[in-house]
């Protein structure tokens, strides 16, 4: 193992690494199947859901557990499930396009995503055989529909201060499970819940329930903002008899499954934020090409342009992100032995060894999604807050991801604080490159880029880098163990490590596509490259300055400060003339296209 | 039953068509199977699932028609053959085509050929009855609906919007019309397996033939989109002189009488 794995990405270790572009995934590399694979689920998706929306929306769920099955007999359902079990086990890269192309049914995508990801993806990765026998047969097909309950009316992003309580009975033959789970997709018709609760109040560990077992009910439908195509009901759990045999994973290790489960969520999610995000594109541009005012279609205006090239130059670096991330876990999973599959322990490790890059895709991945569905409803002026305009439906849609799978403030919060946890442990060699850099500080001589093509944004990317370690060392510094309670400093620190790892995405991805196809054919890429690290740089700057501020004072301030100057100085792009030139071709095609 | 489905790959019309320098820009295109092919796809595909047999599909073009036919073969056909002239022809008409299918065709003793009613590119609806006669098997052409029975078939046709009835007897080429069946998707087992599946690639030199023997008997001159579609204009005044005014611009500017 140890063998196959030395040549593996480190999960964060682009901040401190330089990686080629050859060992990054992009969607340049998607084989055919995979292409297939995709169009499949589209077909599906606008043949089949689509027409059936609006009956989703008004929550006839009969509907959805008919999808799911229709889903389940194309194989839209067994993606991740091993062969032995029914499944089609497929590669991570296929699993993410259909989550990508299901984004467009809106709820019933939510719907789909809990069954194969945190429903069913739980027994996958920790069942023992047994369970994997009983369950994924039918979960593959449809036959059998799954949810996931972590959530309490008191614990949400505190995980682990769940209420829910379960106990051996006398006979040592259940556990019985008594408490509420809040919240909870597909509570409406879903067959088995993968249920968290403390066993004798103490031990936090998961359990495979039936919605057959007795003591097992669910309250009322929740009336939500958006997602109303999935249900979402309590699950209530009062003296719930679970057979011993149908705990999950380890007595007391329930931690491991939710945060891993947590981890999967969030890359898809980044995922789903794409196809969302995609779509509400060419909602947008196609409204904007239709509409006239003062004799002119909207989209022909220069300010229209700008939203446009603004938008799709997000989408870009998020599509290049998450694939990149996507990439990374399979690589590390397609290495794994077949007894490792099994032994949920070195699957754990693989998913946890990305949790950074996990985090980052779904807080800056859902929102691009949420800029995007916001820009969209604004080309459509009033016509976009009429509910007759799927527009509308897709801003609401879009709202709960910032919330669900770990709030985008929790998961910002996490990037250093794994940072911090991996640096200790000796994974990363995060505070050796710290401390280089400081050295390298006090030498350093302004570069100038080149100006072949993305030597500008490459310089850019190094220097991201750069102001991304000199922050996090400087508060690691400062704080000590206490930084944990900065929370405001944290947070920019997150955002300028994030930025930086999209602008490296976008770098990489634009810059393998060239290698491949020349740059004639990848200009479009190119601008959205300039024009994404050009308002991302500006960022990190406007984020660091503020850092340093918060950190530092005098002296020490105002040396921090002077090396900020450095690592920013650049020349900027004309960022206007390069959204004008990039909406041309969006215009033109009418939907977001590379 | 030895079933063959000829097979094109196409633009999907659906997707916006540019053209640039007389031909029709590929960049960013979309390709598809010719959705009237798809349909003889998936009846082959019933046909055999019913009766038993085979279904091959075989497509004449590019070598990125592979992609179509590992598609098909996704759907559920059992071998694909792609005849790649890439290297031996700069250009071709439904003769050309024809002509390379018919070479391969003859000595493989087809029951039953299902062709496209049309393509969706160049639309001639050629290329189904050209083979049927150059193999000497009678055709039958939109065909909407078939039943086979030993060697009889029974067939409804559509005739611009009615139906016909025809008895016809096995060997015999049939094409496509919308309405005959509804596609499947490929499904992702489908996929996988399809991976698997033989796909053969052969030249015009592997059927004997040489560029001359199948060079087009037409040539393209020009192409170019349909005008853009002008905004409507309504007449006013007294409905005698709006008459006399729509006459005399049917005659003078649009020129149609």
């Amino acid at each position: 193992m140890s063998n196959q794995t030395e040549n593996l990405i480190k999960g964060g270790s682009f901040l401190i690494e330089d990686v080629s572009y050859d060992r990054v995934f992009t969607p340049e590399d998607y084989t055919d199947e995979q292409v297939m694979i995709a169009k499949t689920t589209e077909d599906y998706v606008v043949n089949e859901v689509v027409p059936q929306i609006e009956h989703l929306e008004n929550h006839e769920f009969d509907r959805s557990v008919k999808l799911l099955k229709q889903a389940g007999d194309l194989g839209l359902l067994g993606a991740d499930v091993p062969e032995e079990y029914g499944g089609l086990a497929l590669d991570k890269v296929s699993s993410a396009l259909i989550a990508e192309k299901m984004a467009r049914a809106g709820g019933f995508s939510i719907s789909h995503g809990a069954h194969v990801g945190i429903g069913s993806l739980p027994i996958v990765l920790f069942g023992n055989e047994e369970q994997k026998q009983k369950y994924l047969p039918a979960l593959a097909t449809g036959e059998k529909l799954a949810a996931y309950a972590l959530t309490e009316p008191s614990s949400g992003s505190d995980a682990l201060g769940a209420k829910t309580t379960a106990r051996l009975n006398a006979e040592g033959t259940h556990y019985v499970l008594n408490g509420e789970k809040q919240w909870i997709t597909n509570a409406g018709f879903a067959d088995v819940f993968v249920v968290y609760a403390k066993i004798d109040g103490e031990h936090f560990s998961a359990f495979i329930v039936e919605r057959e077992f007795s003591g097992v009910s669910v309250g009322a439908e929740e009336k939500k903002m958006g997602i109303k195509s999935s249900s979402t009901r309590t699950l209530i759990l009062e003296d719930a008899q679970v057979p011993k045999e149908n705990l999950l994973g380890e007595f007391g290790k329930g931690h491991v499954i939710a945060f891993n489960i947590l981890n999967i969520g969030r890359y898809k999610l980044g995922v789903g934020a794409v196809g969302g995000a995609k779509r509400a594109f060419e909602l947008a541009v196609q409204y904007a090409n239709q509409r006239q005012q003062f004799k002119t279609p909207i989209s022909q205006f220069n300010l229209t342009k700008e939203k446009l090239g603004t938008m799709a130059s997000k989408i870009y670096a998020a599509e290049s992100a998450v694939y990149r991330t996507v990439g990374l876990f399979e690589d590390r999973m397609s290495k794994l032995s077949d007894e490792e599959v099994k032994d949920g322990k070195e699957v754990a490790k693989s998913i946890a060894e990305y949790a950074i890059e996990c985090s980052m895709n779904k807080f800056f991945n859902t929102e691009v999604l949420d800029y995007v569905v916001d820009e969209g409803v604004q080309i459509h002026g009033g016509y976009g807050f009429m509910a007759e305009y799927e527009i509308e439906r897709a801003y609401r849609d879009s709202r709960i991801n910032r919330i669900f799978e770990g709030t985008n403030e929790i998961n910002r919060l996490l990037v250093p604080g794994t940072y911090v946890r991996k640096a200790l442990k000796g994974e990363l060699p995060l505070f050796q490159k710290a401390q280089a850099l400081q050295e390298e500080l006090m030498m350093m001589m302004p570069e100038e880029p080149g100006d072949e093509p993305l030597a500008q944004e490459k310089y850019l990317v190094k220097n991201a880098k750069k102001i991304g370690l000199l922050a996090a060392g400087l508060a690691a510094q400062k704080y000590g163990k206490a930084l944990e309670k900065e929370q405001e400093v944290l947070v920019n620190i997150a955002d300028i490590i994030s930025n930086a790892y999209a602008m490296e995405s976008v770098v990489l991805r634009t810059e393998k596509a060239i290698e491949k196809a020349g740059l004639e054919k990848n200009k479009q890429k190119l601008l959205y490259t300039q024009i994404f690290c050009q308002e991302a740089f500006n960022k990190i700057e406007q984020d660091a300055k503020e850092t340093l501020v918060a950190v530092e004072n005098g002296d020490a301030l105002r040396m921090m400060m002077s090396a900020l100057r450095k690592f920013t100085r650049h020349t900027p792009i004309n960022v206007i003339a390069k959204k004008r030139e990039a909406s041309e071709k969006l215009i033109d095609a009418e939907r977001f296209t590379v | 039953m030895n079933i063959y489905v000829l097979l094109k790959r196409t633009f999907d019309t659906e997707e916006k068509i540019a053209i640039s320098g007389g031909e029709i820009n590929s960049d960013g295109a979309e390709f598809i199977i010719n959705p009237y092919d798809e349909y003889g796809v998936e009846e082959a595909i019933q046909i055999r699932d019913s009766q038993g047999g085979e279904v091959t599909v075989v497509s004449v073009g590019s070598g990125d028609a592979e992609k179509q036919l590992r598609t098909a073969l996704a759907i559920g056909a059992d071998k694909a053959v792609l005849i790649n002239t890439e290297d031996d022809l700069e250009i071709g008409d439904e003769f050309t085509t024809a002509k390379i299918l018919v070479e391969f065709l003859e000595d493989k003793e087809a029951d039953l050929i299902f062709a496209g009613n049309v393509a969706i590119d160049g639309g001639s609806g050629q290329v189904g009855p050209r083979v049927a006669d150059l193999l000497g098997i009678p055709y039958v052409t939109t065909i909407t609906k078939i039943e086979i029975e030993g060697r009889n078939v029974n067939i409804i046709r559509d005739v611009e919007g009615s139906s016909e009835t025809i008895e016809a007897s096995l060997p015999l080429l049939v094409t496509a019309q919308q309405g005959l069946n509804e596609p499947r998707y490929p499904s992702l087992p489908g996929i996988m397996k399809a991976k698997k599946k033989p796909l053969e690639e052969l030249e015009l030199a592997d059927l004997d033939l040489d560029e001359n023997d199948v060079a087009a008997k037409t040539k393209t001159v020009d192409i170019y989109l349909p005008p853009k579609k002008e905004g409507g204009r309504i007449l006013d005044g007294e409905v005698q002189d709006q008459v006399k005014e729509l006459i005399n611009l049917l005659h003078s500017e649009a020129k149609v009488i």
